[in-house]
């Protein structure tokens, strides 16, 4: 299937303030391709991924998901094909009880009762959360809550998924839990973070930002193992290729 | 109690509702209806009445009982908005002093009794209006309201209030934890202080207002929070609401506190 494209062609973005915070990205993501989105804070990642589904519009440019250009009227359209995972759960989990926010989407979606139930227990059981459906957001753990974002968002089976910092907050077994998950699915997606070892072990294709722009755009294993260009662009080598090298 | 304390508090009246008990059973709306009439009947008593609004207790108690909801945790409740009750009564003593009955040869104002008639009214509706969150949980009573008809904006800001009500709580207690361990044991540092600590809280609380209005549309949001229907009306619940509505009726035309007093009067006197 040729549909669950993404395509940045040279999209320029201004804040209101002036910040330049996107200028000339340019790359083009196929179908089922994992990328990881790195680089140092600010350097313009989360500002990408608010392009994805419309939230932001680039000051100049195109962007183009499937065989859609994003405009303000094709947002709503672009909004079913692509899941956007946040960064902070708490943002994205803004109903009462977990059922409730699962359900969000697909009834947004106009679906019936019968396929809203049953999206919202494929959803929940692949993130293995199904005993917390009625739980209120407020008395779950942080892991819990990052799962159930994960599964509010694939209760809408999106084509493409983007995620912003998932590991961030997760003790070292649920972020070993997410990975293991990220790698079942079979979505294109695009994993912003500062966890190098999470995108060389879930993501093929690596981009490295920086000031807004796109400076490296390869194979994770050989982007994450040049020393020298992490660390111009204030990253350093995954951990698990540093003790290899010590080794 | 500090602040810490306080919300851990809040938590408990909402984990109250996870309980399965006959009455968490019950249909939301059922016990929305059910509440309101009770309201409504017990603030509908004339403003000396005193003896006729005891029955009414046995409605909180029931439900206390059977809804297995701990007492002290509703006084506890009751006590901390209790300010606002005594207030409004407090004066009336002092202000309308015509003698109205005669106990024991002490004679009691007219005041005293509407002060009284105030505190139970008080007691009977803020008891009634807690169990009803406590037995229902307050998304229940929200998805209820909106199926009872209520404008779905009104609904979504409740939804909202009581999910963001955590949320802001753990700011506010993340915040004044800051402060607290930076300002070495001097108790207050001043209004200014305060001031910047409100104004931080407002900001943060903006942005977040923004991120979370971007996650709706993000997953298609169109203004109206969409529900699924849950429950049913069933036998139960129509019982349960006859039962309550009888009840009402009975309390409100027969004063049966006084006839049993004529009645224990008449067999021992």
């Amino acid at each position: 299937m040729s549909h669950h494209i993404v395509e940045f062609k040279d999209v320029f973005f201004r804040y209101p303030d002036g910040t330049e915070a996107l200028r000339e990205i340019h790359f083009r993501i196929v179908h089922g391709e994992s990328v990881g989105v790195v680089g140092a804070n600010g350097a313009g990642k989360s500002t990408l991924l608010q392009h994805m589904n419309g939230y932001l519009m680039p000051t100049s440019g195109t962007v183009t998901i499937g065989d859609v250009v994003l405009t303000k009227k094709t947002r709503r359209e672009i909004r079913k094909k692509v899941g956007v995972v946040f960064q902070n759960p708490d943002d994205q989990l803004f109903m009462p009880t977990v059922f409730d926010d699962v359900a969000f989407g697909p009834l947004n979606l106009g679906l019936d009762e019968a396929s809203v139930r049953e999206r919202v227990h494929q959803a929940l059981s692949v993130v293995r959360s199904l005993d917390l459906r009625d739980k209120p957001p407020h008395h779950l753990s942080a892991g819990q809550k990052s799962a159930v974002a994960i599964a509010s968002v694939m209760a809408m089976e999106p084509d493409i998924l983007a995620m912003d910092e998932p590991a961030a907050n997760l003790d070292p077994r649920s972020r070993r839990s997410l990975i293991t998950l990220l790698k079942t699915f079979k979505h294109s997606k695009i994993i912003a973070s500062h966890d190098l070892d999470l995108i060389l072990d879930v993501c093929g294709r690596c981009i490295v930002m920086r000031d807004g722009r796109v400076v490296a755009d390869g194979p994770s294993a050989e982007i994450l193992s040049d020393r020298s260009l992490l660390e111009e662009n204030d990253l350093e080598l995954p951990l698990s290729l540093q003790r290899q090298v010590m080794a | 109690m500090t602040f810490d304390e306080r919300y851990f508090d809040i938590g408990r009246l909402d984990r109250l509702s996870y309980k399965d008990t006959c009455v968490h059973r019950l249909d939301p709306r059922a016990k929305v209806i059910a509440t309101v009439m009770f309201l409504f009947t017990v603030i509908s008593f004339p403003k000396y009445e005193v003896v006729a609004l005891a029955p009414f207790f046995l409605f909180p108690v029931l439900l206390m009982t059977v809804g297995e909801i701990p007492i002290l945790f509703i006084v506890k409740k009751m006590i901390i908005v209790s300010p606002f009750a005594i207030f409004i009564g407090i004066f009336n003593p002092f202000l309308d002093t015509r003698t109205a009955v005669v106990i024991a040869g002490i004679p009691v104002s007219a005041g005293w009794l509407s002060f009284l008639s105030i505190l139970l009214k008080f007691a009977l509706t803020i008891s009634a209006a807690l169990l009803l969150i406590a037995t229902t949980s307050f998304p229940a009573v929200c998805h209820a309201l909106r199926r009872l008809g209520f404008p779905a904006l009104f609904v979504s800001q409740l939804l909202f209030l009581y999910r963001y009500l955590f949320v802001l709580m753990e700011e506010a207690m993340r915040i004044i934890r800051a402060r607290e361990m930076r300002s070495f044991g001097r108790r207050s540092t001043g209004m200014k202080v305060f001031a910047r600590l409100i104004g931080t809280l407002f900001l943060r609380t903006v942005d977040r207002a923004d991120r979370i209005y971007y996650a709706m549309l993000s997953r298609g949001f169109q203004g109206d929070v969409p529900t699924l229907k849950r429950s049913r009306i069933a036998a139960a619940d129509l019982a349960f609401m006859a039962a309550t509505v009888a009840f009402l009726a009975v309390f409100r035309s027969f004063r049966v506190t006084e006839e049993i007093g004529r009645i224990a009067q008449e067999l021992f006197l």
